[in-house]
């Protein structure tokens, strides 16, 4: 075979797998992805039997722990409300009242608490730098 | 005192780093060219010598047909030939 | 002294501005003096860097809280390693790390190659001193580590309890040395995409410092992976947070880089891949950097979100543009010198790894950015986490290992079927031997497709680089005559880069069979017990035999004792243990304080051999002792105004002794608070896991780095070469042909 048209098939052949990985890449995120969102989006948007990410502040004095269940409330960082999350899996050591949290939630069966999934408790490092911000 | 200390470090920059500025033109105490196009010869040599090597090692262990061998190591060794020539030159005439 | 540190920042500031015009000065006008002036410029930025943070240090080391940085990140109570440590772990400090270590290698570079690659080296410096003159005025306009304050506090904040561990402290300067380090080969790529000399001469100098950053960059992630496992209280070792993709990036890129060089070097191909490759590391380096302190994405780590947003993006935006438009320029000078003649070849196989990397970078970074991505596109974030990872990861790293098993036996040029049976045929058996035979294995992986096939293709790799060592020492012996252990070190020897390689390939089978194993065939439990009771996970039975509790001046501990059992006979006993730190909080009183559930961290409880760990860890929580802490803070919230009053009216001395007094009061009573958890435990939740390879990743690891190390070192011929170029002009010799040494 021509080298030029071995080159061009050979071209083709990858741009073609570079495409197929992209488009996957693209459908695997939006359809393994969460929505993101604060407490007052997730009061005023979210659905039931949809999962979120619900990213917030731990509200001070609402951790309570019932077995290997923790109860917290997550506050928005705007607006003065915050979410009733009820969450059974792993819990980070950095994970304490007024620290940055985020985990998978989906609306519970009683309808006002939200039930957070799996081990998607993440907890941001508290950071010195950052002095009042996250209070 | 602190104050002091900065001006000394501030003038010890200075002089150090402008130091080539103020030298007189063409006494550089650094290298001259005819030293770095050897060095850099030496190092194409040895180059040259490490990829024989790996060559050699490829056709052992299976890696280089006898033809493939033959014709690359012809190659090189005329590259290495040619690369002495340069380093000889060189020595004798470093302009 | 924070006066002198900062005169000292800004010195760096003006020395490295000047550095950069005096280079292409000289690199324009072709005037020496210039250029050296430039090069020495990065010298004296290297001595102020230095002086700069030994000031800082011996700050920490004083435990001088009139630095606002000292009194934030350390305390008198902090171990003096991790009070010397503690310099880094805030954004000051690391931003001045940063700057001190880039300007190291820096001048450890330029003064390598000072009489070399004359036309290259003034845009490399130019460059470098680029990057040292954002970070310095980062450090300087944005960030001070010297600022004071005018009442310093008593006593520090301390250092976060998490970071009091060996590993953590040395992650930052090996994360930043590698990150520090890909900036030497990105600097060397600019200038010989700007001067067009694109031969092997940039490669060869910078071959070294991409290897080396290679190197630190993976010790960085693998220590992070270390601390994660062993110090954080979730049992993992690799949670696809953010800021370990931003490390793993470039160090996938440069993983990239080192292998396709040899192409080039060889046959004088894939050059465009090779300077993108530089300059993606290079500017995934600076994104790495950027990602920790910017608080863009969502992430375990954050130096939280601060005003370095702008100017990173800024710099990411000139890196990207700079080096796209370089290439673009260059693209005729980087046109190959050779094709590829066949899709089975070494060259094709190097190839495909470009690909795979590549592959596994922009996968990465996809998912990683998603958030970003789908609010730009959507208005909305989206968050993914590792079920968008692994569909993509897994094969690729397959993929990667297998072709990790080609590429040391495949012929250069193209193959035939001789040279197929002769390299592929016993790696190959192995491999399917070792398919089959856990394939059958009762209880063996064979519900887990994937490790079953990552467990064969480690089995092929393992074979292929024992085989070829072997083949290398028969070679080597045929001329030499050496007995074998001589002939495999006189081997290894000559040839540090092939043998490293082979070295590194083995250890990243080992590794990522460790990784295979871990998380396919885990087994957790997450339970509430009370002294007495037991919990099974995967055949072993752990009991909780008794409590135990610490009181000291840094923590009060609440741990376990486990006794673990498999079929009746005893297998181990660990302890795990949760540390509580005191707060800084007032509102906490004088006794809570010590129970802070906010500033706490996990001892865990680990036996690790080479077929298992056994991994433990207590959720201890003080709820139970509330009232009494409350009595407690009730009861000296009280009486220390009391103490404290009378006190002030005594002399000195007397003063400090009822002090004093007050404080032993204080201490007994949370002592004997504490000691409630011995005396009457009560049920706690504890987190079990049994993994099986876990410690292979570590060996790995370990492995990897030896490789790595090997392939570093220099070679004998350099000491060799340096010795002559120092001495005079010899006579004339006449040409001989090279004599055929030792492979």
């Amino acid at each position: 075979m021509d080298p030029s048209r071995k080159r061009a098939i050979r071209l083709t052949v990858a741009l073609t797998a570079a495409v197929l990985l992209a488009s996957a890449l693209v459908y695997v995120s939006f359809s393994a992805g969460n929505k993101e969102f604060t407490a007052s989006q997730l009061l005023s948007r979210g659905r039931p039997g949809q999962t979120y990410e619900l990213a917030g502040t731990v509200l001070t004095g609402s951790v309570q722990r019932d077995g290997t269940t923790l109860l917290f409330r997550i506050r928005d960082p705007k607006l003065p409300v915050s979410v009733p999350v009820r969450y059974s899996g792993i819990v980070p050591d950095p994970f304490a009242a007024g620290r940055a949290v985020m985990v998978a939630v989906e609306k519970g069966a009683s309808g006002t608490t939200y039930v957070g999934q799996g081990n998607s408790l993440t907890t941001k490092c508290p950071s010195k730098y950052q002095a009042a911000a996250a209070s | 005192m602190e104050f002091l200390v900065v001006l000394v470090v501030l003038a010890a920059v200075i002089l150090f780093v402008t130091a080539p500025l103020r030298r007189p033109a063409g006494a550089s105490p650094e290298a001259k060219p005819a030293d770095a196009n050897l060095a850099e010869l030496e190092a194409a040599r040895e180059a040259k010598y490490r990829e024989l090597r790996d060559a050699e090692l490829d056709h052992r262990t299976g890696k280089l047909s006898d033809a493939d061998y033959e014709q690359l190591d012809h190659t090189l060794r005329g590259e290495a030939i040619a690369i002495m020539h340069d380093i000889d030159r060189a020595t004798i005439d470093p302009q | 002294m924070a006066l002198i540190g900062r005169a000292l920042l800004i010195m760096a500031l003006g020395t490295a501005g000047f550095g950069i015009g005096a280079s292409i000065h000289g690199a324009r006008t072709g005037r020496r003096e210039w250029v050296d002036a430039g090069r020495r410029s990065v010298y004296a930025l290297a001595a102020l860097a230095t002086l700069a943070f030994a000031i800082l240090e011996d700050a920490f080391f004083r435990s001088d809280f009139s630095f606002n940085v000292v009194a934030a990140h350390s305390s008198t109570t902090t171990p003096t390693f991790y009070k010397l440590a503690a310099a880094w772990s805030s954004q000051e400090g690391s931003l001045l790390l940063w700057v001190f270590l880039l300007s190291l290698w820096s001048s450890l570079i330029l003064f390598l190659v000072r009489n070399r690659a004359r036309e290259i080296v003034p845009y490399a410096t130019a460059v470098l001193l680029g990057f040292a003159v954002f970070f310095t005025s980062l450090a300087v306009f944005w960030a001070n580590p010297f600022t004071t304050s005018a009442n310093p506090p008593a006593e520090g904040a301390g250092l976060d309890p998490l970071l009091l561990h060996p590993t953590m402290m040395i992650h930052p300067p090996m994360l930043y040395s590698g990150y520090t380090l890909l900036t030497i080969p990105f600097a060397f790529a600019v200038g010989a995409l700007i001067t067009g000399r694109l031969g092997a001469e940039w490669i060869s100098l910078t071959r070294r410092f991409a290897l080396a950053a290679w190197l630190f960059l993976g010790i960085g992630i693998l220590l992070g992976a270390l601390w994660s496992y062993t110090e954080l209280g979730w049992g993992g070792y690799w949670a696809w947070d953010p800021v370990e993709n931003a490390a793993l990036m470039p160090w996938l890129c440069i993983t990239a880089f080192i292998h396709s060089v040899m192409i080039q070097e060889k046959r004088g191909m894939l050059k465009v891949w090779n300077v993108s490759l530089v300059l993606g590391a290079g500017t995934l380096s600076i994104l790495g950097t950027f990602l920790v302190r910017s608080g863009i994405l969502d992430s375990i780590h954050a130096f939280g979100a601060s005003t370095l947003g702008v100017p990173f993006v800024i710099l990411l935006a000139v890196m990207v543009m700079g080096s796209i438009a370089l290439i673009v320029w260059r693209r005729r000078q980087l046109r190959s010198d050779a094709r590829l003649e066949s899709l089975l070849s070494r060259e094709a196989v190097f190839l495909f790894q470009n690909l795979v990397l590549v592959g596994m970078v922009f996968v990465i970074f996809w998912v990683t950015f998603f958030p970003l991505i789908s609010e730009a596109l959507t208005g909305t974030k989206v968050s993914v986490g590792p079920p968008a990872f692994e569909p993509f990861i897994v094969p690729l790293a397959l993929i990667l290992v297998l072709l990790s098993g080609i590429g040391p036996i495949i012929a250069w040029r193209r193959v035939t079927v001789a040279n197929l049976r002769r390299n592929f045929a016993l790696p190959v058996a192995a491999g399917l031997v070792t398919l089959f035979v856990l394939l059958f294995w009762p209880g063996g992986p064979s519900s887990r497709p994937f490790a079953l096939i990552m467990f064969a293709l480690a089995g092929f790799v393992l074979t292929s680089v024992v085989q070829e060592l072997c083949r290398g020492v028969a070679a080597r012996r045929a001329m030499t005559h050496d007995p074998v252990p001589l002939a495999l070190v006189g081997l290894i020897r000559r040839n540090r880069r092939r043998y490293g390689g082979y070295t590194v390939h083995a250890g990243l089978a080992v590794l990522l069979v460790g990784v295979a194993a871990s998380s396919s065939f885990q087994h957790s439990q997450d339970v509430i017990l009370s002294p007495g009771q037991k919990a099974h996970v995967d055949g072993y039975t752990i009991r909780y035999v008794r409590p135990v509790e610490s009181v000291s001046s840094q923590k009060i501990s609440f741990g376990a004792v486990l006794n673990v059992t498999k079929g009746g006979k005893h297998v181990t006993t660990v302890t795990t243990t949760r540390n509580f730190y005191p707060s800084q909080n007032q509102a906490d009183g004088l006794i809570g304080k010590f129970f802070d559930t906010s500033n706490a961290d996990s001892e865990v409880g680990l036996d690790q051999n080479l077929r298992r760990n056994i991994w433990t860890v207590i959720n201890a929580q003080p709820t139970p002792l509330a009232s009494l802490i409350n009595q407690g803070n009730n009861v000296f919230a009280a009486y220390a105004p009391q103490v404290m009053t009378k006190a002030a009216k005594l002399p000195p001395a007397q003063a400090a002794s009822a002090m004093n007094t007050l404080w032993a009061y204080r201490d007994a009573a949370v002592s004997e608070i504490a000691r409630r958890f011995v005396t009457n435990p009560w049920p706690t939740e504890f987190l079990l896991i049994v993994a099986p390879l876990v410690s292979w990743i570590w060996l790995g690891a370990l492995i990897i780095g030896l490789g790595g190390l090997i392939a570093l070192w220099p070679v004998p011929s350099f000491a060799r070469r340096r010795a002559r170029v120092a001495s005079p002009a010899r006579p004339p010799a006449p040409p001989r042909l090279p004599v055929r040494e030792p492979v």
